[in-house]
């Protein structure tokens, strides 16, 4: 118990650092001072205070937002699934969204749409996309438990996807087409703060409605049978994780792009950290967890410049197959 | 109480039961048996709300079953189906404080009359001790214990299990059903178990459901024993 706490706090105090560290980090060096000020609105240079405010600043309460989301996302859907590879990049949710996004990106210069109008259409086309690919996982994975069969279809769903959106690419004008492939590189700096409004309100739904339904998660641990025979009306536990997890994975995609490995790895690290199940201690655990990932994933990718897709991945894939590894020797 | 009248079930275009009506008394252990594919488990998820597809009526404590709120349904009546429920890193204690659901707020807070049955629960099945263990690590007979604490701790008139022993070896089958008998008839529950175990059912049970051809036999074991039933439906003799 003890020990537990010790690690409540550290993970609760992680993100606080790593948020300021990311701040400080960059292309340009800034000094802490200058940053401080530049938050606090002191003397400074207006450059400097753009950096910070405009790139800096977005960008980290992005990762924030975007890591906090994911993970519980993928949190519930291991949990809805029974699934412990499940995930909203792994189950081609991400690609449904990018789908949406695709379309609405590609189609964007046949009308001409005001940037708010738009930022809204990238949002509803991704929450669209990502709920039709969750419907159709839902409908299978009902029918079929086995983790592997599920596993599949969603890298099916993927491939089909980015076939569909080949073929949309080769037949759209060039800047649409530019500014979607810049997208599906994945990014948390790309988000304007016109966006930010969207996706932070969103995502805080998202978060909401993922604590509402923690004792709906700790029952469906057991399957559906026992949960209902313990009192669960499924039909409202369905409807509230399923728009809990569109909201969530969806906005974080219509503006991040895919970003993957997040959804599927950190509610894995938090059930290793704080040795339980229950969604009391794994909901808050993945929203800070994810949170100092995320943080931290962009603090590396500026470090290097690299792109935050290939940071991510290569953090998660080691725990993805620790997963499997662990699966197999189980049973 | 569990009663049922004119009761007409099926399983896709099979027809299982036709027009039965009988009742389960409180203070009494009943073995649900019949050769596969009677409709042991079929009847069980009826009665337990996990499957509508019936005709005629169950009575939960003289509600009907279809009147009752799902929140209702779990205060009456608790359900141990045959899947081998292995969450990993949950604690026994959290997997039997799950049954107290139907009674805790939003969040699931157990209150010191819900930790109280928690405890009761474990210790009716005698798992004090494994209380702080991880079900990863436990027989399948210990697991299986865990969830019928679990079911216990739902503090219901009512539970119904689908073939409890079938994981288990022999001594432990014969321990889990007197386990059975002796909650059914110091609780005074109402206690309903499937299972192909003839031999313990009719030495360790007060009564007998005999499924075959489509109808429900409801006697007491001494009863059904006499009445020749079992090696006529399936063809052995004992």
């Amino acid at each position: 118990m003890q020990k537990r706490r010790l690690v409540f706090i550290i993970s609760a105090i992680l993100p606080v650092v790593l948020f300021i560290l990311d701040l400080t980090f960059g292309a340009v060096s800034i000094p802490p001072g200058d940053v401080w000020k530049a938050l606090t609105g002191g003397d400074i240079a207006p450059t400097t205070r753009a950096i910070v405010l405009d790139i800096r600043l977005l960008k980290a309460v992005v990762a924030v937002t975007g890591g906090a989301a994911l993970s519980v996302s993928g949190l519930q859907m291991q949990t809805l699934f029974r699934n412990p590879l499940a995930g909203p990049y792994v189950l081609g949710i991400s690609s449904g969204a990018s789908l949406g996004v695709a379309m609405f990106i590609l189609a964007s210069p046949l009308m001409t749409l005001p940037k708010w109008m738009s930022a809204i259409g990238v949002a509803g086309a991704a929450w669209i996309g990502a709920a039709a690919i969750l419907l159709i996982i839902s409908l299978v994975g009902r029918r079929i438990k086995d983790i592997m069969v599920i596993l599949i279809l969603g890298m099916m769903f993927s491939s089909g996807v980015s076939a569909v959106v080949q073929i949309l690419q080769y037949m759209s004008h060039e800047d649409a087409l530019k500014s979607f492939v810049i997208w599906t590189m994945g990014s948390l700096g790309e988000v304007t703060p016109m966006q930010l409004w969207i996706l932070i309100p969103a995502v805080a739904a998202g978060l909401i409605m993922a604590v509402a339904a923690i004792k709906l998660l700790n029952l469906l641990l057991f399957g559906e049978e026992y949960a209902v025979t313990m009192g669960l009306d499924t039909r409202r536990a369905r409807i509230l994780l399923f728009v809990s997890t569109t909201l969530l994975a969806g906005s974080v995609t219509a503006f991040c792009g895919p970003i993957g490995f997040i959804g599927l790895a950190i509610p894995h690290v938090c059930r290793m950290l704080f040795y339980d199940a229950d969604h009391r201690v794994l909901v808050p655990a993945s929203m800070l967890t994810g949170a100092s990932v995320l943080l931290l994933c962009d603090i590396i990718s500026k470090a290097f410049t690299l792109p935050i897709n290939s940071i991510t991945a290569i953090l998660g894939i080691p725990v993805v197959v620790w997963v499997v590894v662990r699966n197999s020797a189980r049973s | 109480m569990i009663s049922i009248s004119n009761l007409n079930l099926g399983f896709r275009a099979r027809t299982l039961l036709a027009e039965v009506s009988t009742d389960f008394p409180q203070g009494c252990l009943t073995a649900l048996i019949g050769r596969n594919g009677t409709g042991k488990s079929t009847l069980l998820r009826a009665l337990a709300g996990l499957n509508n597809r019936y005709t005629g009526d169950i009575l939960i404590d003289g509600s009907r079953l279809r009147d009752l709120g799902r929140p209702e349904m779990a205060r009456r009546l608790a359900f141990v189906n045959t899947e081998r429920t292995r969450i990993p890193n949950l604690r026994c204690r959290d997997v039997v404080a799950m049954g107290r659901a139907p009674y805790t707020n939003w969040i699931g807070r157990l209150s010191e009359n819900d930790a109280l049955a928690v405890d009761d629960a474990l210790r009716a099945i005698n798992m004090q001790d494994y209380a702080d263990r991880t079900m990863d690590r436990m027989s399948d007979g210990e697991c299986q214990r865990i969830m019928i604490a679990r079911a216990l701790a739902q503090d219901t008139p009512n539970i119904l299990l689908d073939e409890p022993t079938s994981f288990l070896d022999l001594p432990n089958r014969y321990r889990l059903v007197e386990l059975l008998g002796e909650l059914a008839h110091s609780r005074n529950k109402c206690i309903i178990f499937s299972t192909h175990e003839l031999d313990i059912a009719l030495r360790r049970t007060d009564r007998i459901a005999l499924l075959a051809d489509c109808t429900l036999t409801n006697l007491t074991a001494e009863e059904m024993n006499e009445s020749g039933l079992i090696p006529d439906k399936f063809g052995i003799s004992l």
